[in-house]
Order: C-alpha cells, then sequence, then structure tokens
C-alpha cells in the first residue's frame, strides 16, 4: 500500500522489534489509515504492540521497518527534524508525567515558551483558557502532587493541547484512575473529539468508544486484526479472535 | 530521598562500571545526623554540640593560658578551612555535573571517559592525589600551596559528586524525559527545563554531607602547609609545646563545626522530602 494523501496520520507496514537479535516482533506489518477529526480507539490485549504504535507516531520509538506520515511529512525519515513533528503530535500518557516541580500553570506553558518562544503573558492566557476548558481554572498555581488523579490527567491534557496540535495520542489515559475519576477525564475528551480533534486513543473505555470513536481498530500479536466502526466491531466481530478478546472484557 | 547517596568510604574502585549500582542509605561519612525520630540519636547530638560549646566557652575562662591564646591564634585557620571547603566544593560541583551527565551519556566516548575519571579518582587516596599535585606534578608545574589543596579537592570529590549527580539524574523517572520529548523540546532544552530542576532539589541532602565529608578531608591540606584550622593548632603547639591543649580546641572547634551542619543537612533532608517530588 502506498502513502494516502487525504490522512493526517498514515501508518505503513511498521515493524518494530525489540531485544539483542530482535527476537521480540512487538509490531508486525500495520497499515492505518487516520483521517483529519477521525477518533481511533485502538484496543487490543496487554503485549500486542497498542504503546509501540502509538509511541511511534512522534518517534519516541523508531521502526524497524515500514513509514509513517504525520500531516505528509514523513517521520521514519531519518533526516527530518523530528521536533517539528512531535509539536505538531500531542501525547497523553497512562502515568501522566506531569513535570512535579511546575505549577499546573507552567506546567502548559514550559513547552510554548521553550520550544516556540511564545511571550509569558500570551502563553499564560492561553494555557488559562486551556485549564479553564478542562474545568482546572482554580488550579493554575497548584503543583501535581496537590491535585487528584483525575486532575493530573486534565492537565497532561491541556498541556499536549498548549502546543495547539494536529494530532492527539492517548495511551491507557484512565488506567492509572480511581474509577470515581474516569469520567472526569472521559468527559474532556469526549469534548475534544466533538471540537473535531483527531484522536488515536488506547483504551478500553467502551462507553467512550460509542459515543466517540469514529473506529474500533483491534491489535494481537503486533498486528491490526480488525477495523470496523464501534457498534459493527463491538456487536457484529468477523475475526474469532476479536470475538474471544471483546468476550474477555465486555 | 537517602537511598540516592553513593556509598562511599568502602567503594572498591571496580564497582563503578556496573551501571545502575545498588545504592545504599549511608550517613556515617558525616557527624552524627539527628534524628527526630530517634531520641537517643538526638540527645546524643544535643550532648555532642553543646558539650562541645560549653568545653569551648569554660576552658578559656577557666585557664585563659594558653586556651584563650589558643582560641585567639586559629581563626585564620577556620577561615582558610572554609575557604579551601567552600571553593572546592563550588569546583567539584561543576566538574561533578559534567561527570554525571558523561555518566548517563549515550556517547561512549564521553561516557568512558566519565567513567575512568570516577573509577581512577576513586582508586587513589585523598592524600596521595594531594602529594601527586602539589609535589610530583610540581616538579613540572608549580602551583601555590592554596591552589593545590583546592584544585586535589575538587579533582577528588568531583567523582564522588558525579556518582550523586549520575544518581540524581537517574532517580528521575523515564516518563519526564519522554513527555518533554513528545512535547517537541530536544534533549538539551528537557534535560535544562526538566530533568536538572528535579535532580538539583533531590541531591541537595547528600551534597551537603559531601560539604561536611569535604571539610574534615580538608585538614589534609595542612599537609602541605596550608595554614588551615589543623595547621594553626599544630603551629601554635610547635612554639609552646602544649600539644593536648592545642588539638583539643581544634578537635573542639571541627567538632561544633560539623555538628552544626549535619543538623543543617538534617533539616535539608526533610524539607526535600516534604517537598515529595512526585
Ligand atoms: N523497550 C522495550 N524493550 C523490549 N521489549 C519491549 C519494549 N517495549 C515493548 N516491548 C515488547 O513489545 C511488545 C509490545 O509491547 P507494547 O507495550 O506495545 O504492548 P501494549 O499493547 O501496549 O501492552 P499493554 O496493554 O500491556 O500496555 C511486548 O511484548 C513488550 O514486552
Ligand atoms: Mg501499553
Amino acid at each position: 500500500m502506498a502513502y494516502n494523501s487525504d490522512t493526517r496520520v498514515c501508518i505503513r507496514g511498521a515493524r518494530k522489534q525489540f531485544g539483542a537479535s530482535g527476537e521480540i516482533v512487538a509490531l508486525n506489518g500495520v497499515d492505518l489509515d487516520v483521517y483529519p477529526g477521525e477518533v481511533v480507539l485502538i484496543i487490543g490485549p496487554s503485549g500486542s504492540g497498542k504503546s509501540t504504535l502509538l509511541r511511534s507516531i512522534n518517534r519516541l520509538e523508531t521502526l524497524s521497518a515500514g513509514d509513517i506520515w504525520v500531516d505528509g511529512a514523513r517521520v521514519t525519515d531519518p533526516a527530518i527534524d523530528i521536533r517539528k513533528i512531535r509539536e505538531d503530535v500531542g501525547m497523553v500518557f497512562q502515568a501522566f508525567n506531569l513535570f512535579p516541580h511546575l505549577s499546573a500553570l507552567q506546567n502548559l506553558t514550559m513547552a510554548p515558551r521553550t520550544v516556540k518562544r511564545r511571550e509569558k503573558t500570551e502563553a499564560d492566557r492561553d494555557a488559562r483558557r486551556l485549564l479553564e476548558r478542562v474545568g482546572l481554572a482554580d488550579k493554575e498555581h497548584a503543583r501535581p502532587d496537590e491535585l487528584s488523579g483525575g486532575q493530573q490527567q486534565r492537565v497532561a491534557i491541556a498541556r499536549a493541547l498548549a502546543m495547539n496540535p494536529k494530532v492527539m495520542l492517548f495511551d491507557e489515559p484512565t488506567s492509572a484512575l480511581d474509577p470515581e475519576m474516569i469520567k472526569e477525564v472521559l468527559d474532556v475528551m469526549l469534548d475534544l473529539a466533538k471540537e473535531g480533534m483527531t484522536m488515536i486513543v488506547v483504551s478500553h473505555e467502551m462507553g467512550f468508544a460509542r459515543a466517540a470513536a469514529d473506529k474500533v481498530v483491534f491489535m494481537d500479536e503486533g498486528e491490526v486484526v480488525e477495523v470496523g466502526a464501534p457498534a459493527e466491531l463491538f456487536d457484529s466481530a468477523v475475526e474469532e479472535r476479536t470475538k474471544r478478546f471483546l468476550d474477555h472484557i465486555l | 530521598m537517602a537511598e540516592i547517596i553513593p556509598k562511599r568510604g568502602d567503594d572498591a574502585p571496580g564497582d563503578v562500571s556496573s551501571s545502575p549500582a545498588r545504592l545504599t542509605v549511608n550517613v556515617s561519612d558525616g557527624a552524627l545526623i539527628p534524628d527526630r525520630g530517634e531520641r537517643s540519636l538526638f540527645s546524643a547530638w544535643r550532648i555532642s554540640f553543646f558539650g562541645a560549646i560549653v568545653l569551648l566557652v569554660t576552658l578559656p575562662i577557666v585557664s585563659p593560658s594558653p586556651y584563650l591564646e589558643i582560641l585567639r591564634f586559629i581563626p585564620d585557620g577556620v577561615v582558610t578551612t572554609f575557604q579551601v571547603t567552600i571553593l572546592s566544593i563550588l569546583i567539584s560541583l561543576v566538574i561533578g555535573l559534567i561527570t554525571g551527565l558523561g555518566r548517563i551519556s549515550r556517547n561512549v566516548v564521553l561516557n568512558r571517559i566519565a567513567t575512568i575519571y570516577v573509577e581512577v579518582i576513586r582508586g587513589i587516596p585523598l592524600l596521595v592525589q594531594l602529594f601527586y599535585i602539589y609535589f610530583a606534578l610540581g616538579q613540572i608545574v608549580q602551583v601555590p600551596r592554596l591552589t593545590a589543596a583546592i584544585l586535589a579537592m575538587s579533582i577528588c570529590y568531583g567523582a564522588y559528586m558525579g556518582e550523586i549527580f549520575r544518581a540524581g539524574l537517574q532517580s528521575v523517572p523515564k516518563g519526564q524525559m519522554e513527555a518533554a520529548l513528545a512535547l517537541g523540546l530536544s534533549r538539551r532544552q528537557a534535560l535544562r527545563k526538566v530533568i536538572l530542576p528535579q535532580t538539583l532539589l533531590i541531591i541537595l541532602p547528600p551534597v551537603g554531607n559531601e560539604f561536611i565529608a569535604l571539610l574534615k578531608d580538608s585538614s589534609l591540606v595542612s599537609i602541605i602547609a596550608v595554614a588551615d584550622l589543623l595547621r594553626r593548632g599544630r603551629e601554635f603547639a610547635s612554639v609552646t609545646f602544649e600539644y593536648f591543649e592545642a588539638y583539643t580546641v581544634v578537635a573542639l572547634v571541627y567538632l561544633v563545626i560539623t555538628l552544626f551542619l549535619s543538623k543543617i543537612v538534617s533539616y535539608l533532608e526533610t524539607w526535600v522530602q516534604k517537598r515529595g517530588v512526585q
């Protein structure tokens, strides 16, 4: 398959091997098209390569073979300035990874000011707007350890948004949260989806999938086994492996 | 926090290269560190500290000759001791930062150079390094005593600081670097804005302990005739032959200083712990 120029993210033949002799195959030839404004949910058993795929999109992992394009730029080109691409790709981690020595506001402004050389007053103003958007306007001075898990993850989402990304990657954003905090984070993500943000989300939150996802990708052993609309995939999966996995988690 | 202190004293030079070295808590190199949890230790600190102060006050009153004379004679030495200690600690911090970055560098050459430096320096006694810089290298370029002293202390402690920086840098979770890179920061920007600020906070207590250790080790420089606290005591005694009195005062002054500093370090430790890095 060739590069599809209509996509925001285009993945072709992605292969990733780990280990001294490449004995661990984390990705075994993945193809995926993500169109602008689309919300794509990735599900699959532990070790199926979901995180590796996500981390290859902003090159936190370097593919062993295959190509990835973000908005037309070939991420896998060794000569490309990967920092420019990372500015356009927001990432939200399972463990939040907020900067503990900075306040919520500073967590948001650090990258725009360091990378984009934004003025402090401008960056602060935009950051306040984003904190308000995730419902944390009153927490701008709080340090991460003074926030609950759900609040931290919302700050982390706002931090990624502060760079004005063209696509957002979420790696199990709610799986480190206590059950009562999951909703506040999913609500923020739902709003983002409604506003037309392109999102690739690794998550097993079926409610979110049905409400927001345009398509669901089932991965197993480094391969995309099946792709479909949420209702289609959850209720009438074709592949045996997909059915077994869905029986297991639903 | 304390577990990032590389164990001192019995580190065999060979153990440096085994990368994420097992680090153990070790405060035995400093003076007794008061711990509010342990009453007996706390009172031991109090007895030692205030006991030493009481002796330093009463001895000159009870017997002004020679104690008052000694107390008048040694302040120059205290100044020199602090001069050597502070300058050495500052230079060793710079060396330590560079060495620590080298030790975690993915550049093989830099990494190897930093590791060799740490191995070599930690394998040679400080006194031998001091002699080496002042007498052996002195045959090639003669440097002033004080400069040689500070140079030797800095180079030696730079290696230990390097290990503290390495442990501190490595104690920052991997996700911090990844989050910074994902936002578009370069590795260098991420180090400066994200990793180092967290490292500096974490290493504050162990650096304080190094300061105390260095202050005590600085007494070695008296051997190359730098007029530090110990040297001043010896100068006094060699004229009056009152060795017992002179060295008693010298010991008491060192004790008061190190006990005082170790109290500060223990406060730093609690403060850093309260700041609780995630
Ligand atoms: N840095 C690494 N070194 C070696 N092997 C790795 C590394 N990262 C991932 N792997 C391996 O690659 C495979 C895919 O891992 P990955 O983390 O992408 O799975 P995942 O689908 O995200 O799983 P989970 O649901 O547990 O997060 C696994 O076998 C994993 O052990
Ligand atoms: Mg994962």
